[in-house]
């Protein structure tokens, strides 16, 4: 009852697709006009004309299959699946589906058992084999035609090459009969009986391969064990593993090695110092690109030959490699040592371990015996000769740098030894750059903390010690002082400055200090040619210094120095005459610490000296900063104080003339002041007049400008589009649904009724039928 | 029984108080305080006015307990001397307990005052008591600093502060007026370190701590401003040492002027110092600054003045970065004339040929914002025209000095500066100016340690090596040092 009105509707459905869609479209009822909002002209428009009814009813078919499926099978673990073949598949032709059933269905039934490789022979599906044991009981011509056994031959010799068995026409059967009536029997006993022969002999041949393989394997085996000498393969079972790894291991290895180069021919003496010649100017023009703060990429420092003994550790072997490695070949000085006690150290030596380790090493010794020592140390502990080495050289050097400035704080300062060392110092810089870097950064980074930290407390601080002078200068030797920016000389620079600025001059000590500073930073700048003003205020405060009349000054001098005070007459001479008895000469570093100077005169020979270096200084400024705009302004209070005040003084010959050179210098700079003019700068385009072209992708709404914009607005559309119909899917399957829940339930409830109503009624017959009995009995 | 206890025992004390060993007076000067405070408490001391003459005399005619407690006042006031001269003692913790018992004895005698009070005055404080401790605190002959900072906790108090000022006023005047004008250096720093600690509240409502309940003219903000003022001004009428005139500049503008009832009255001691020259005139500046700015100061040759401060020193003082902030400030107004902004920029540039890297990160984006504030001054960096400097170092004036004739080859120079980051910098005039002006307050403390932290900290991959070989220390580099010096 309950599934009537459903049962309508699909009959009317069905009644709705019998009917062509023309009538449908043409039906007013059903069509659904789309009032259009305006008309474009050009315009094609798919839904002016809709037809609900029918898509109502194609959507509701859709669901009925799909959904309402899933309802039913809800709740239920079991499932049927059906298994068949193509049996989903709505695609396929249902002819296709049974022929490609019924040639599955062929290949299954193989025989499995079969022990010949041959294709099964079979007749009408039934194996030929099998047949062969009902060969006697089969007499009628008739029967063995149905299920007789045929070979491959039998049926080529019998009908002439026939490829499939089929059921044969009567006219053949007969004219074959007669001739199969004689030797029937025979052939098919000789054609059994052939064929297992050969199947005989085809096994036994089997299995006489197979036994001689056997055979041939068991010598084989005896045979590589004595070739190759290893354990047979039992006893190898467990060692195979790692020795497979070692082996790949090797390969590997050599996959990777550096190839050997064919070697090149011998060079003559004009190439090589060819070859030497490029080599240095690319490494000059490595630095000059530092030097213009330019990046270099790392092939500066790589050579283009690497030799097939090359392990790769940065060690290049040089010419003072060399030396210390030929020491046998008659070098006398080496022999001696070679003699001397010392010779043990010539053997294997230990890397330090610590700073101390070190120093016990070298102490006591000569300063040249140190640096053997130092050699011998690094060679023996070479990077190649195991694994650890490199990093304990790396310690070492900041071990050497340490040992280096206790050579030169020590009283007196053991500057020859330091000297000794600076070639070794060098060589393990080159080895070790970042490990160098480090160890130099390092100690400029206590130094200018402690530096900045007293500053704050007292606001100057003294004269760095002779150990920094000579960390400043060892940085100078290892590292390049010309770059743009470098982790180690752009501090060490900045170090020398801040010494230059902040450090009071209160003693001639201190001027010498000053002096070697100054010195540093002219070597520091030689190259760049790079301004340096604390170096040219500096030399201008010292020649202040020398200055006898301070009233009248034309200039002024910047701070460490005073104008006037108490330590501002440092190197004014106390005696004129101390002029004539003054010689040029050196003065030791260890003046910057301490000074012996018993007479006045000595005094004034030292502030003469002091007074030429500062002079020498000035002219070497001179030359170096020719060039800069504003030379004349730099050199302005120097040329002042050299010109009007100096002048007056007695001065020796030799400071005299330097004096005049450098006074000709300054004058005769090229003031030619060049233009400054601020770099051309692309002009900006004027404003374009002609229309945009913008190109249209869809019409509609067009909110976006470009491109991407607006394929962006359409795929946010289409998404919102299709999100709105996912939607309105999802509610109809509810309501679908629910309209099939509630049918349903009206179903069983109807059912129900309906039994009780049939209950009520028999027990009311029945009551009716008692009530009648009992009425009878009663009268 | 108990009275006659107490007399003994305060007989005890003194003599105690005068022993030679500290830990004896130290204990000695707690129980006086205990002592005291308990008899000020029960006002045992209380005793109208004390009389003069004799002590035998005094005592003739009174009864037992008037005696006693006039007995107990005469010790009190001995035992009150006795503890100020120990504030002039050479330990410090003898001082400091004397100092906490005077100032205890202080509140008492304020809670329960001695005499009877006038009938002009309800409400009472024992000046006497403090003047003498101000009077010791700034001693002509030692450092009080110490003490002078354990006295601070006791200056937070609104009355001890006001009545501490008026002391301090006093004293000055009378020491300095009997020495015409004349001070000793212990004595000023004593004074200044006193005063230095004095902070008043900024508004009516701060004015809360008080040591003894009190009310009239110590109680309004604007009578303490005045005794503020008073004081301060009381002390620098008279001639300073130059240090001093240094330390009263640092602070003038955040913890004097703020507490001035008339700011503007430091305008002659402001001018005073700005004309002094060098960094007196550098920090007066800030003062000036604050008068100017707030209180409406106008001050005709400022910025010739500033211009002229303007020497290689300036790079190299201790107050540096204050004055590059100030000068910023002043240069930022954009109501200044062409000439003038002009011819600072190339003074500046002129002594940034002297100046080290941490001043020159500083002045040449400062530069660079001079020329970006006024954009007529771009010819300063930008003159198609070859021509001589015309620019006078030695003219005073700024309208006289041709700045603007000139260009600015000095920052042409500095970019080849040894330090990259200066160079960068000065490499910047090169191109047109972006429209934001540079940041400098972040400059402007920056130290030398930090730029080479810059470096030392930059972690590079590969380090490029000297490629000519070292052979000897005093070798490479063009030969200087070795031509100079020898090892040994």
């Amino acid at each position: 009852m309950g599934k009537v009105p459903k049962k309508k509707r699909s009959v009317a459905d069905k009644v709705r697709k019998a009917k062509t869609s023309f009538e449908i479209k043409n039906n007013p009822f059903e069509v659904k006009i789309n009032r259009k909002k305006f008309d474009v002209l050009g315009r094609k428009s798919k839904h002016d004309v809709g037809l609900p009814g029918v898509s109502r009813s194609k959507a509701n078919n859709k669901r009925k299959e799909t959904l309402l499926k899933e309802y039913k099978q809800k709740g239920r673990s079991s499932k049927f699946i059906d298994k068949r073949f193509g049996e989903y598949d709505t695609q396929m032709a249902p002819e296709d589906k049974i022929l490609k059933r019924f040639a599955l269905e062929r290949q299954v039934s193989k025989d499995l058992y079969n022990l010949n490789e041959d294709e099964e022979l079979t007749h009408y599906g039934q194996s030929l084999a099998e047949m062969e044991k009902f060969n006697d009981a089969v007499d009628s011509d008739d029967e063995s035609e149905e299920k007789g056994l045929l070979s491959a031959e039998l049926t080529a010799s019998h009908f002439g090459g026939g490829g499939l068995l089929r059921k044969k026409t009567g006219g053949q059967q007969d004219g074959e009969e007669t001739h199969r009536a004689k030797s029937r029997q025979e052939l098919i006993d000789e054609l059994i009986q052939k064929s297992k022969q050969e199947k005989r002999e085809r096994q036994v041949r089997k299995e006489e391969s197979q036994e001689l393989t056997e055979k041939l394997d068991q010598e084989w085996k005896s045979i590589q064990a004595l070739l190759v000498k290893k354990t047979p393969k039992c006893d190898r079972a467990e060692e195979e593993k790692p020795k497979l790894e070692q082996y790949d291991m090797m390969v590997r290895e050599l996959v990777f090695d550096m190839k050997a180069q064919p070697s090149e021919k011998l060079k003559t003496p004009e190439e090589l110092a060819r070859e030497e010649r490029e080599k240095l100017q690319k490494l000059e023009s490595d630095r000059l690109r530092r030097m213009m703060g330019e990046e270099v990429e790392e092939s500066s420092q790589s050579q283009s030959h690497i030799s097939a003994d090359d392990l790769h550790d940065g060690f290049i072997l040089d010419k003072d490699d060399e030396k210390t490695l030929s020491y046998q070949v008659g070098d006398k000085r080496r022999q001696a040592v070679l003699s001397s006690p010392f010779s043990r150290f010539l053997l294997l030596l230990l890397a330090p371990e610590s700073y101390s380790d070190l120093k016990d090493l070298l102490q006591g010794h000569t300063p040249d015996n140190q640096r053997l020592i130092v050699a011998r140390t690094q060679k023996s502990n070479h990077a190649s000769l195991a694994v650890g080495n490199k990093l304990k050289l790396q310690k070492m050097f900041g071990f050497l740098l340490e040992y280096i400035g206790e050579l030169a704080t020590r009283s007196p300062p053991e500057l020859v030894a330091v000297d000794k060392l600076i070639p070794e110092l060098y060589s393990m810089c080159q080895m070790f750059p970042e490990a160098a870097c480090k160890a130099m950064q390092s100690i400029f980074e206590d130094a200018g903390h402690t530096m900045e930290e007293v500053l704050e407390v007292k606001g100057h601080v003294p004269f760095p010690a002779l150990d920094m002078l000579v960390y400043l200068k060892v940085t100078g030797l290892l590292f390049p002082t010309s770059d743009f920016r470098h982790p180690v000389t752009t501090p060490a620079l900045l170090y020398i400055s801040q010494a230059l600025t902040k450090c009071p001059v209160r003693s001639l000590q201190d001027v010498t200090s000053g002096l070697v500073l100054c010195c540093l930073g002219v070597e520091y700048v030689t190259f760049s040619k790079r301004f340096l003003p604390e170096l040219i205020n500096f030399l201008a405060g010292t020649l202040h210094l020398a200055v006898k009349d301070k009233t009248s000054l034309g200039y002024t001098v910047v701070p460490p120095f005073r104008p006037t005070g108490k330590c501002s007459d440092l190197l004014v001479l106390s005696d004129s005459e101390s002029c004539a008895s003054w010689t040029k000469k050196s003065l030791p570093l260890s003046a910057t610490r301490h000074l012996e100077l018993r007479s006045e005169r000595d005094r004034d020979h030292h502030r003469l000296t002091c007074v030429s270096t500062c002079l020498d200084l000035v002219k070497r400024c001179c030359l170096l900063y020719k060039d800069l705009p504003s030379f004349t302004c730099i050199f302005r209070p120097i040329r002042t104080l050299l010109s009007e005040h100096l002048s007056a003084q007695t001065l020796p010959e030799l400071l005299q003339e330097l004096r005049g050179e450098i006074l000709e210098s300054i004058g005769g700079a090229a003031v030619t002041r060049c233009r400054l003019v601020l770099e051309k700068k692309k002009p900006i385009p004027l404003k374009l007049l002609t229309p945009k072209i913008v190109e249209v992708l869809d019409y509609g709404k067009k909110r976006g400008c470009n491109r991407e914009e607006r394929e962006k607005e359409r795929l946010k559309h289409k998404y919102k589009k299709e999100f709105k119909g996912a939607l309105r899917e999802i509610r109809k399957d509810t309501r679908f649904l629910a309209r099939e829940k509630l049918t349903e339930v009206m179903d069983r409830d109807s059912e129900r009724k309906r039994k009780v109503r049939e209950l009520f009624g028999s027990l009311a017959t029945q009551e009716g039928e008692w009530k009648a009995l009992k009425r009878m009995k009663s009268k | 029984m108990l009275t006659c206890d107490t007399v003994h025992v305060s007989f005890i004390l003194y003599v105690i108080l005068q022993s030679e060993k500290e830990k004896d007076v130290v204990n000695a000067v707690n129980a006086c305080s205990k002592l005291f405070s308990t008899l000020l408490e029960k006002k045992d001391l209380f005793l109208g006015k004390l009389p003069t003459g004799e002590e035998e005399e005094a005592f003739i005619g009174l009864s037992a307990e008037e005696k006693y407690r006039l007995f107990m006042r005469q010790r009190y006031s001995s035992c009150v001397e006795m503890l100020l001269e120990h504030l002039d003692h050479e330990l410090y913790s003898v001082k400091e307990s004397a100092l906490c018992c005077l100032m205890k004895f202080a509140e008492g005698e304020g809670r329960h005052p001695l005499e009877d009070l006038d009938w002009s005055e309800h409400y009472s404080f024992p000046r006497e008591l403090l003047q003498g401790v101000v009077d010791r605190l700034l001693s002509r002959t030692t450092e009080n600093s110490m003490l002078i900072s354990r006295f601070q906790e006791f200056l937070e108090m609104e009355d001890v502060r006001y009545y501490v000022m008026s002391s301090i006023r006093e004293n000055v005047g009378k020491v300095l007026a009997k020495n015409k004008g004349v001070g000793e250096p212990f004595m000023f720093n004593n004074v200044f370190s006193l005063m230095s600690n004095i902070s008043i509240p900024s508004q009516e409502s701060g004015l809360t701590n008080f040591m003894i309940k009190q009310e009239g003219e110590s109680c309004l903000l604007s009578e303490h401003k005045r005794a503020f003022e008073k004081m301060w001004l009381g002390f620098l009428k008279y001639k300073l040492p130059s240090n001093m005139y240094k330390k009263i500049l640092v602070i003038l503008h955040d913890s004097i002027l703020p507490h001035m009832s008339k700011p503007t009255l430091m305008i002659d001691f402001l001018t005073a110092a700005y004309d002094v020259g060098g960094a007196i005139s550098l920090l007066a500046l800030n003062g000036l600054f604050v008068l100017i700015h707030q209180h409406n100061l106008d001050y005709p040759d400022f910025y010739k003045k500033l211009y002229n401060l303007l020497e290689p020193s300036v790079f190299h003082v201790k107050y540096r970065a204050r004055f590059f902030h100030l000068a910023n400030l002043f240069l930022s107004s954009s109501h200044l004339p062409l000439y003038l902004v002009a011819a600072f920029a190339k003074r500046l540039a002129r002594l940034a040929l002297t100046a080290p890297p941490t001043a020159l990160l500083i002045v040449l984006p400062f530069i660079c914002n001079l020329i970006r504030r006024h954009p007529s001054c771009r010819v300063l960096v930008h003159k198609p025209k070859s021509v001589e400097d015309p620019y006078l170092m030695e003219e005073e004036d700024p309208a006289q000095c041709r700045a603007l004739e000139s260009s600015l080859w000095e920052i042409k120079t500095l970019q080849s500066h040894y330090h990259p980051d200066v160079a960068k910098a000065a490499g910047s005039i090169n191109t047109p100016l972006s429209g934001l002006e540079d940041d400098i307050s972040e400059l402007l403390e920056k130290t030398t340690y930090e730029l080479m932290e810059r470096d030392l900290k930059q972690t590079r991959k590969t380090v490029p090596l000297e490629f000519e070989t070292a052979t000897q220390l005093l070798k490479g580099g063009g030969d200087v040092l070795g031509q100079h010096f020898c090892l040994g």
